[in-house]
């Protein structure tokens, strides 16, 4: 078992971006989460094609095209479908039973993550969902921020 | 296409079980597996004849703490020095060993291949083995938002569930058939009708269950992710199976019945469930359905049995719709109905499915093809599917990263 306090951070400092030659910032995981730490949901869009990428990727998986530029997401959506986990991982288990669910956003595409609401009876499918973001109780590869959804 | 045929000509595999292997790790689990299935050679094999090893381990250094794990193994079944080389992807892994072991043969590099997957699981407590297995999800965007496996086929189930207006019960037909089908099977986890084990747990705790439906609705049967209660997924088991491969030429001097490899299909679709258009369907698995029945040039209908990837219920129903045993949204209904019973209209899962038979995950694509070699060959006992003359396993990895569909021939 690998203790999630011994997964370390690749990316060093979480505000310090990684950019590519001409100095803009590079379509990667990190970045995102790095977005992530300023309260951004950021995706990348296909200049050629216009097909979003989230996650981000490092180029077009639709028309192959290396020109990708990341844009802030509204972080509006429709939950799409969801489960309640009652029996997590270690790293879970002070939050358990939690809802997880795949939210299709504005922008249309879909995006996991855990759910919160204030009474959790109202978890159906086809509610509306915003972001917001929280620190995460363990450490990752990816820092510490994660978002998360929540009613509007 | 193959340019040689391929055939298997023995298979063997241990019990699927979650404390019989205590004292076993997986060299021990292989090498009992790799007995079996060298006994099971009818005309007799030699190690000598064997030229290659491609074996499955999906999360040892987890579980073990041990990767490079091919050599170690081909050192302990006696094979050294042959070329020994792991393959992994989730929980299909074994079924693309084989499928590497077909091409290794078809190519004319080998004669005899032995190809095979093992899993010691028990080694972590339940949910150190949940973390273990969330290592074959989208590490990012499933992993560390708590997403796991069941709750993955949860997300599926739930979204089938509003698409065509069924629910939960439905899942239990799954679970009732798979658990009678392992019933009869002496390699099966769990060896009872789901019945047989609410009546053994009423004795125990002093509660009273009328039928299956009261002790599957029961907190006896507790909720893992919502809406799957425990009954609703695969457990968790230690186990390994084997399969020896040979040419059709090299078949014929081991036995007189083989069972002939006749399709192969093995697609990859998106990691991330969120990814796909459709949540009530795997991509990965329509199309590696598609190239399978092409390559055997047959069709959905012509299959006269199937194992499934059931590792949660709702994966079993999605897979006969995936596979076109049935139409879309009515999987769920033709189990109810009986139409996927042993010699119903198209029996699946007649081992007890990963759901009953356990899912030590490597161990589960080649454990697949060991019922399909029973089944080809009438050696199933009461399992046997009648005329059984073409059969398919369709091996998923996680949630549709991976899937592979294979058809064999008697």
């Amino acid at each position: 078992m690998v203790e999630s306090s011994k997964i370390s951070t690749v990316g060093g400092d979480l505000n310090d971006f990684t950019r590519n030659e001409a100095g803009e910032i590079s379509p990667t995981i990190e970045n995102f989460f790095r977005y992530c730490s300023e309260r951004k949901l950021m995706a990348v869009r296909c200049e050629q094609c216009e097909t979003i990428h989230l996650p981000p990727r490092p180029f077009c998986s639709k028309c192959y095209s290396s020109n990708l530029e990341w844009f802030k997401l509204k972080g509006k959506g429709k939950l799409l479908t969801y489960s309640i986990v009652h029996v997590p991982p270690p790293q879970f288990e002070t939050i358990a039973p939690y809802a997880v669910g795949v939210v299709k956003l504005e922008e249309g595409v879909n995006l996991p993550g855990v759910i919160k609401l204030k009474d959790m009876k109202n978890l159906n499918i086809g509610i509306e969902l915003i972001v917001d973001f929280e620190t995460l109780p363990f450490e990752s590869w990816l820092g510490r921020t994660r978002y998360y959804f929540k009613e509007p | 296409m193959l340019m040689n045929k391929v055939a298997l000509i023995g298979a063997g595999m241990t019990r699927f079980h979650h404390s019989l292997h205590k004292d076993k790790s997986s060299r021990e689990l292989f090498v009992e597996a790799f007995l079996e299935c060298l006994d099971s050679v009818d005309k007799s094999i030699s190690h000598k004849d064997i030229d290659a090893l491609f074996i499955s381990a999906t999360a040892s250094e987890f579980f073990e703490h041990q990767s490079h794990i091919a050599c170690l193994l081909s050192d302990w079944t006696g094979l050294n020095p042959i070329p020994a080389t792991r393959i992994e992807a989730a929980c299909a892994s074994s079924s693309a060993a084989l499928e590497i072991g077909v091409f290794a043969i078809a190519s004319g590099m080998y004669d005899i291949v032995l190809v095979g997957g093992v899993e010691k699981m028990t080694t972590l407590e339940v949910d150190e083995m949940t973390y273990a297995l969330m290592s074959g999800l989208d590490h990012p965007y499933e992993c560390i938002l708590g997403v796991s496996n069941p709750g993955l086929y949860a997300m599926m189930a739930n979204a089938y569930f509003e698409k065509y207006d069924s629910s939960w019960e439905e899942l239990t037909s799954i679970s009732i058939k798979n658990h009678h089908n392992a019933s009869m099977n002496p390699k099966a986890h769990f060896q009872s009708e789901i019945m047989d084990i609410a009546k053994k747990i009423s004795q125990k705790k002093g509660l009273k269950f009328d039928n299956e439906m009261d002790f599957l609705k029961s907190p006896t049967n507790p909720y893992i992710a919502h809406p799957l209660r425990l009954f609703d997924c695969s457990p968790v088991s230690d186990g390994a199976s084997a399969i020896l491969l040979a040419s059709s030429k090299k078949a014929k001097k081991f036995t007189d019945t083989p069972v002939y490899v006749t399709g192969l299909g093995h697609t990859s679709g998106t990691m991330s469930l969120h990814d796909r258009r459709d949540l009530t369907s795997i991509p990965a698995s329509v199309e590696a359905g598609n190239r399978a029945y092409k390559m055997a040039k047959i069709e959905s209908k012509d299959i006269d049995f199937a194992m499934v990837h059931d590792c949660f219920t709702p994966a079993e129903i999605i897979a006969t719709e995936d596979l076109g045993f049935f139409p879309r949204g009515e999987g769920g209904k033709a189990a109810i109905e009986g139409r996927t019973r042993i010699n119903g209209e198209k029996s699946i899962n007649t081992d007890g499915g990963l759901k009953a038979k356990g899912h030590p995950i490597a161990a589960t694509g080649t454990a697949m093809s060991y019922e399909v070699w029973k089944q080809l060959r009438g050696e199933a006992d009461k399992r046997q599917v009648n005329n059984a003359e073409i059969g398919l396993i369709h091996n998923v990895g996680a949630s549709g990263g991976t899937a592979i569909v294979q058809i064999f021939r008697r």
